[in-house]
């Protein structure tokens, strides 16, 4: 109760702050401010499928279903903050560079995530029995975050792109003034602090789930 | 390690032998893999008749027809053991690897073959220009080893499905996807004359997609394959 209270008042500041305390960036304007959302929405998107992935191989290790549960889960949360960043930042493409949607690399590489994803459920509801399902999904999930480093990292090197530099840059500098990356930096915890709540409330669903399940 | 090696050699070889009989007596994956391709790429020469094609269009008209193709002709290597009831006999003789091996091997010669008329074909109807062709067949068979390697795990795993139809093109498309972009820039530019210098980034790329799905699916084909 106490934790959620703190997370509560945490990322209400944070809002305030971020139309308030921060300067706009330099040259984009008032609409830079999505960056308080938009990026840490991205990064929160990137957690969870790792944890996805993570659950998933302890899954093929250990072969106990709620691993399962919670490799499935986790795509869940992942596809739904993917797909809050790919809005946010449509919307930011439409302010700076005039069109919701350009195949620039990186809009491409979010699209893709989203595919992986989407064919990871297709697959999930392809199979009826429920060990074989958890089985060939977790294998999938791993093979599919594996090419996600190529998405991410490579392909957007080898094409130009028009997406402002990713925060940790190729020269691993932060080009931001001191008051927008204190409010930004507060915003990555608000929302990896959000992530976690979720993953604890889903992980008392899945124990509450097993013990009903025990007891019939 | 060697005589490791040796024998595993040997038995994915008789696994391919095994299935190189099999297919010669029906024909039926090769058949229907050539003529899909075939048609692929008649209704791609129809639609686009006279007009002049970039090279960036050849090579995006290359390599959808080349996936498309793949995704027909390469999704019925384990589920015809399925369907036959073959899959106990293969699951007694021998080692997960060796079957991903074996399956592998047969299934890149399947799609190197249907290359070997494919291409020619294409040329034949859409004459494109080609600057450097051996960077050319490089980038067509590092492009296939990868598309191969990733289709092999994948169609195992769709065997297993209660909905084989139209699946394997949805779970194959965003894996491949990378390897796709990669391989579609890196034959553009072979079509155009770069060099190998010039497109060393796009041959590392395909070469490491390669090695890196190869591997995972060594590591994961037997959680694929076990019941």
């Amino acid at each position: 109760m106490f934790w959620k209270v703190c997370l509560g008042i945490w990322m209400s500041l944070v809002i305030i702050a971020s139309f308030l305390y921060a300067p706009p960036a330099l040259g984009l304007g008032e609409v830079s401010r999505i960056i308080y959302y938009h990026v840490p929405l991205a990064w929160v998107a990137v957690l969870a499928y790792m944890v996805s992935m993570i659950n998933a191989i302890k899954y093929l290790r250990t072969s106990s279903i709620e691993y399962d549960y919670r490799t499935s889960f986790n795509a869940e949360v992942g596809t739904i903050f993917a797909l809050l960043a790919t809005v946010t930042g449509a919307i930011f493409a439409n302010a700076t560079w005039g069109t919701y949607w350009n195949w620039d690399p990186r809009q491409t590489s979010i699209f893709v995530l989203l595919l992986i994803y989407g064919s990871y459920f297709a697959l999930r509801s392809a199979i009826d029995d429920r060990e074989q399902k958890a089985r060939l999904s977790s294998v999938y999930a791993i093979i599919a975050f594996i090419t996600v480093p190529f998405l991410v990292f490579i392909i957007p090197r080898i094409y130009a792109s028009l997406h402002p530099d990713p925060i940790v840059n190729i020269e691993g500098r932060l080009q931001m003034d001191a008051r927008m990356l204190r409010v930004f930096i507060s915003s990555l915890a608000g929302f990896t602090g959000i992530y976690f709540w979720i993953y604890n409330l889903q992980n008392r669903i899945i124990n509450l789930k097993g013990k009903i399940k025990g007891r019939l | 390690m060697v005589t490791r090696f040796l024998s595993w050699t040997r038995q994915a070889g008789a696994l391919l032998n095994k299935d190189f009989k099999a297919e010669f007596r029906t024909k039926y994956a090769l058949n229907s893999f050539l003529m899909f391709a075939v048609t692929t790429l008649v209704i791609v020469s129809f639609a686009v008749g006279p007009y002049y094609l970039d090279p960036v269009m050849h090579a995006s008209f290359i390599w959808i027809i080349i996936f498309f193709s793949a995704m027909a002709g390469l999704a019925r290597a384990f589920i015809k053991e399925q369907e036959r009831g073959t899959v106990y006999a293969l699951k007694l003789s021998t080692t997960p690897e060796i079957i991903y091996l074996g399956k592998f091997c047969f299934n890149l010669l399947l799609l190197l073959l249907v290359l070997l008329v494919i291409i020619p074909f294409y040329f034949f109807f859409l004459s494109p220009s080609v600057g450097n062709p051996l960077l050319l067949v490089v980038v067509l068979l590092l492009g296939s080893l990868g598309l191969t390697g990733t289709t092999t795990i994948l169609s195992a795993i769709v065997s297993k499905a209660n909905v084989k139809g139209n699946l394997l093109p949805v779970l194959a498309f965003p894996v491949l996807l990378p390897l796709l972009v990669t391989s579609i820039n890196g034959t553009r530019l072979a079509l155009e004359g770069y060099t190998f210098g010039e497109a060393s980034s796009e041959l590392r790329v395909l070469s490491s997609f390669f090695v890196i799905m190869t591997t995972v699916s060594l590591l994961l084909f037997n959680y694929v394959w076990e019941d």
